[in-house]
């Protein structure tokens, strides 16, 4: 059976891809930077900790990496307000929810990039008079950075990726856009293949960035 | 609340068996489908990587749930009709061949080249040395993450439940909306998904750990 490709209904309703395409990217920025922040804590946390600490923080990261994604949208947006007592718009609710689930994800990375940090660095640190405070932040965290950055892109550009779950709870962004023009219009196939090029546009773009950041940061050591 | 859970349990049962079909079907044509591109990706000739390259960084580009939409409701308006279970598991196929094709380069790019080229001084074809030289070797290196991937197929498997196949996911959604204990069914419900997964992720530990003696 032929079919014939026509774009022109998807140009038509364009601004719907690309404002939900600017919607993921801001979902994905806000959700990864709350995301290192809790990765960044917890993992400095953990490699100091005693057992107990170091328990909890392994079950946190456990159990958000082995549940489904979409799982936890739901959860969070049609579970959690059942039992407690708060009111989120479906978005505010995605942004916590990829946030708990980044930071989980971003504990992992930074928690193997400081364990890869040479003790040797450390304890010229110390031989040098730095106060336990300094040598993480001069020492520690940036030789943790240029080991763990090559993991780091690659968890930011999935976490991308992952902010299309966001359309199961109508968050209008990328994916929700191409659903609708998909049952308003019927041009299937064309609409998926845009927005399969425009998924894969960012995305590849987003990478470049990041590998050049990973270069400069190379050389700049 | 406990009585009308345990009601569902067997209708959950049922989800969840759904859940590991799907997931096994999924495993086991993506591991087939994989290793035969990721092969034609590291020693095919250049066309053929080039394809297999492509394939690989399209799939891996895109979100698992647009490439369910895209078979889903594309492949019937080019004219091919399959069940809606079975669009779903081509999907979910498509999204972990490329996942396997990675695994099996990065395997296989790991052993030395000069077991390669010993194997062809001893005068082993091609699909000798494949067969009794790099895979024996390449499989430890390929079985720990290719393990620990099956728990993509089953958490990906979630995402069928948008297509009205009642795997575990769309089960519990039923179950919620007869008797709205959202909370307490969607705890059970990544508990079950938690078990399954975490279970992979050990194992996947473990063979890691007990290969690991192997020297370069």
């Amino acid at each position: 059976m032929g079919y014939t490709l026509n774009f022109n209904l998807i140009w038509r309703h364009f601004d719907k891809l690309w404002g939900g395409l600017l919607l993921s990217l801001e979902l994905a920025v806000i959700s990864i930077a709350i995301g290192i922040v809790i990765g960044l804590l917890l993992a400095v946390w953990y490699v100091s900790a005693g057992r107990a600490v170091r328990t909890v923080i392994a079950a946190y990261v456990e159990f958000i990496r082995n549940v489904p994604l979409i799982l936890l949208v739901y959860l969070v947006f049609y579970g959690l307000p059942t039992v407690v007592d708060i009111a989120y718009s479906a978005q505010t609710s995605f942004i916590a929810t990829l946030s708990l689930y980044s930071g989980a994800y971003l504990v992992e990375v930074f928690r193997s990039g400081l364990e890869a940090v040479p003790r040797g660095q450390l304890d010229a640190g110390k031989a040098i008079g730095l106060t336990p405070w300094q040598r993480l932040v001069h020492v520690r965290l940036p030789t943790m950075l240029r080991i763990t950055l090559p993991a780091l892109s690659n968890t930011f550009l999935s976490l991308f990726k992952d902010t299309s779950v966001a359309s199961v709870i109508s968050v209008p962004e990328l994916t929700y856009g191409a659903q609708w023009i998909n049952f308003n219009t019927f041009r299937i196939v064309e609409v998926y293949l845009v927005v399969t090029a425009m998924y894969l546009l960012t995305g590849y773009a987003l990478l470049y960035a990041l590998r050049l950041v990973e270069r400069r940061f190379r050389a700049a050591h | 609340m406990l009585g009308q859970i345990a009601y569902a349990l067997p209708f959950l049962a049922q989800g969840f068996a759904v859940t590991l079909w799907v997931s096994l079907l999924v495993v086991v044509l993506s591991l087939v489908a994989g290793v035969m591109m990721g092969v034609g990706l590291v020693y095919g000739p250049a066309p053929l990587r080039w394809a297999v390259r492509i394939f690989s960084d399209t799939i891996r580009g895109i979100p698992i749930l647009v490439l369910i939409f895209f078979v889903y409701y594309g492949l019937p308006a080019v004219g091919i009709h399959l069940e809606s279970f079975w669009a779903a598991v081509l999907a979910l196929t498509l999204f972990k061949t490329a996942q396997v094709i990675e695994y099996l380069r990065g395997a296989v790019g790991s052993i030395p080249k000069g077991q390669s080229e010993a194997a062809m001084a001893i005068g082993l074809t091609f699909r000798q040395r494949l067969a009794y030289v790099i895979f024996p070797q390449a499989f430890r290196r390929f079985l720990p993450p290719w393990i620990n991937g099956v728990t993509d197929a089953v958490k990906g498997s979630a995402l069928v439940s948008l297509l009205g196949i009642t795997d575990l996911m769309h089960a519990i959604n039923q179950v919620i909306g007869r008797t709205y204990e959202a909370m307490p069914l969607y705890i059970l419900g990544a508990v079950i998904y938690f078990v399954v997964n975490y279970a992979l992720s050990l194992a996947s530990r473990r063979l890691e750990r007990r290969f690991s003696f192997i020297r370069e």
